[in-house]
């Protein structure tokens, strides 16, 4: 308002095109960031507390239910927590499966943000429906890829979104390669369409923006890090999962149902694919890696309005990798290995489609979880997202109401973020002013 | 078919959830283009950034109500709403996130957050329909696309949706599927769950865990004879079966309150006891 015009508000109240609720809220003095509130409202489930006293064979189901864009990423890294405690080992064949598995909810949790929810920002236009009067046909094909994600999810996981199948030590039964060989065509196509998708959105306008990042990913060292790995950083940082939390710090802010993560004496850390693409990019697959190349994207990459090129390179690879699986896939013996409860503590990471997912879990010796800690990856990037438009927030104050607030979403989705998991997200209004 | 003049403003609400539910309408990879034809989106998040404002012809709402914030915006939705659809198990029976309503939720809180007094929560998780009339309940966890596009079809018909209600151990008799409780004795809530699935887990060999809620008047009582004496189950270990996806649904509240403490037995009592809407004046609206 005219008494305070050296100082504006914006004002976001409910983001969209992000998975769950959340606000933004930024104070500009004199230019200058006052405040900047990523304010996520997303009602707590309490799900560390529920977990208590549960069977931990409970676990990869229960956690499955804070997502449902990513629940294999929450099975997975229960199982894996788990595992660890029990000292099971998990044989190949399982373990492929469980690839697979998890490449299909990539496949189809990238496309959903890529095509849906982030492509939508650098057209300025509200929706895919929007965005499908003028590129109909690459959106009804990029539409079949997600189907054929989706599909290998079910196939191997009983249904797309929550699925039945994963238990600690493997799975309840598993595919028959007949019916794994069904969907090849699908995902052969998706292949197409993705490397379709990389080029069209590679050539979309990037704003200038290369903050100096800490990246924080898995790695493993034969595969792009999905399944599983140890904890490396941009900065040196190389940990076994079980010593996470001595790395970062939690702490909680007033304004927010989601607790928020630094790493300790640095501050904040990014998490996701841009994180993953920079750290490993020498394991993307040849063609991943080769249109990475032809699209000019290749480490350091800093820019994470470019991580939209990002996701559809992990699509590449992850369709070239199921590819690969199907073709050799032999069934298990059996569908999982037995194993004795033991009291203790197990951890367990994965690359969730968003970035590092960890579990804890203490477990009594009859099998009972005692305690349990999830640190999903949007709370883990939240302190980020608020720095990266700290960073930009002088330049966007200036601009008209309805584009700020549309590049302040922008940003936010360069993040892909979970609000549902972070609270375990977000709406936009700009207001002038000083409230 | 006459045309309609006008398509119908569909609105897509959230509350306490993780977005499975709409993304049971996103995934419909084949149907989504023609639904954007047929329906005028008009408030749908997760999806567009356009917002039109009501009132709605329908609004389909995910997620259990947990806090007092929530309360407000389910009355002021119903409001606005000509028809309103409970979609899901959070929305239609409180989700897994009501297993609070069995225990302390200021006790939930001090183990999730080293500030629990900046955490505003109700001590219930409970559905849509504990505080506002709901015109349709589309189950599961996560909801059956083929139901919910059934409905869709029939809204747009204006007809009565044909969603069956019998039981998940029907499916497996249909679907020639080996019963997991009598072959292998694997606890199996099958007989007591309302169908959705297409009988999924059996069919992964592995036993039902109830994601769609009761069926219409189950035998809960006979089925927890089987799993004590067929399967060979501690009395307390009947609980956690019962309490799960859809926790705040009575007739799953009362089969585990057989086999459960008295504490967390009289804390849910008072769950389904002090919530049902026929207690409040109807909104303006309403029907």
């Amino acid at each position: 308002m005219a008494s305070h015009e050296h100082q504006r508000t914006i004002r976001i109240s409910a983001l969209a095109r992000v998975e769950g609720e959340g606000a933004l809220f930024i104070r500009v003095r004199d230019g200058q960031p006052m405040d900047v509130r990523l304010q996520i409202y997303e009602p707590p489930r309490f799900f560390e507390a529920l977990l208590r006293g549960r069977p931990h064979t409970d676990a990869p189901d229960i956690t499955a239910r804070i997502c449902g864009i990513c629940p294999v990423a929450y099975q997975m890294s229960a199982c894996n927590a788990l595992e660890n405690l029990f000292g099971i080992t998990i044989p190949q064949e399982i373990r492929q499966l469980r690839l697979l598995l998890y490449y299909a909810e990539w496949i189809q949790s990238h496309t959903l943000h890529v095509v849906m929810l982030h492509a939508p920002d650098f057209l300025g236009v509200d929706n895919v429906v929007q965005m499908a009067q003028t590129n109909r046909d690459l959106v009804q094909r990029a539409l079949q890829l997600k189907k054929a994600g989706n599909q290998l999810l079910a196939l191997i996981g009983g249904r797309e979104i929550h699925p039945v199948n994963v238990r600690v030590g493997g799975f309840y039964s598993v595919p028959r390669p007949a019916e794994l060989r069904k969907l090849r065509d699908p995902l052969q196509r998706g292949l197409e369409t993705a490397l379709a998708l990389a080029r069209w959105v590679a050539r979309f306008p990037f704003p200038d923006f290369e903050p100096k990042y800490e990246f924080v990913a898995l790695r493993h060292p034969t595969e792009y890090a999905i399944l599983d790995g140890h904890v490396v950083s941009s900065y040196g940082v190389d940990l076994p999962v079980s010593r996470f939390e001595e790395l970062v710090v939690e702490h909680q802010v007033p304004h927010s149902t989601a607790l928020h993560y630094e790493i300790a004496g640095r501050g904040s850390y990014l998490t996701g694919p841009l994180a993953r693409f920079n750290l490993n990019f020498s394991q993307l697959s040849p063609l991943a890696q080769e249109v990475a190349r032809e699209t000019g994207h290749v480490p350091p990459l800093q820019n994470p309005f470019r991580s939209i090129v990002v996701r559809c390179l992990e699509i590449i690879h992850a369709l070239e990798q199921s590819l690969a699986l199907i073709e050799r896939y032999e069934p298990p013996a059996r569908p999982w290995v037995d194993y004795e409860v033991r009291s203790g503590i197990g951890f367990g990471a994965s690359e969730a489609p968003r970035g590092l997912l960890y579990h804890r879990y203490e477990v009594g010796a009859d099998g009972s979880i005692r305690d349990a800690r999830i640190v999903p990856p949007t709370a883990q990037n939240q302190k980020r997202i608020e720095d990266d438009l700290r960073l930009l927030a002088p330049s966007v104050i200036q601009l008209p109401k309805d584009r700020a607030t549309r590049f302040c979403e922008h940003v936010i989705r360069n993040y892909d973020p979970c609000i549902s998991c972070a609270t375990h997200f977000l709406r936009l209004d700009i207001v002038d002013g000083d409230q | 078919m006459p045309r309609r003049r006008r398509r119908p403003k569909l609105a897509v609400w959230k509350f306490a959830s993780c977005d499975g539910c709409q993304l049971t309408l996103l995934d419909c990879e084949d149907e989504l283009l023609l639904m954007s034809e047929l329906f005028e989106i008009a408030y749908f998040l997760e999806a567009s950034s356009a917002v039109v404002r009501g009132p709605y012809d329908l609004s389909l709402v995910e997620g259990s109500i947990t806090t007092p914030e929530e309360v407000e915006r389910i009355h002021a939705i119903r409001r606005q709403s000509r028809i309103l659809v409970a979609m899901g198990a959070c929305a239609t029976a409180g989700g897994i996130q009501a297993l609070r309503n069995f225990v302390d939720v200021e006790d939930m809180k001090r183990v999730v957050y080293a500030s629990p007094e900046y955490v505003r929560t109700l001590e219930h998780s409970l559905p849509a329909s504990a505080y506002v009339p709901v015109d349709y309940e589309l189950p599961g966890c996560p909801p059956n696309k083929a139901q919910v596009l059934e409905f869709l079809t029939a809204f747009l018909q204006g007809r009565r949706p044909s969603i069956p209600t019998h039981s998940v151990c029907l499916d497996c008799k249909r679907q020639g599927i080996v019963c997991v409780m009598v072959a292998e004795g694997i606890p199996c809530l099958g007989p007591v769950t309302r169908t959705g699935c297409g009988a999924l887990c059996p069919r992964y060999r592995r036993g039902c865990y109830g994601c769609f809620g009761p069926m219409e008047s189950p035998n809960t009582e006979s089925l927890s004879a089987w799993f004590l004496i067929r399967s060979g189950l501690a009395p307390q270990q009947l609980v956690p079966l019962y309490r799960s996806f859809n926790a705040a649904a009575p007739a799953f509240v009362e089969a585990s309150q057989r086999y459960a403490d008295p504490k967390s037995v009289q804390k849910a009592a008072e769950s389904l006891g002090t919530h049902a809407f026929d207690q409040r004046e109807p909104a303006d609206g309403e029907p």
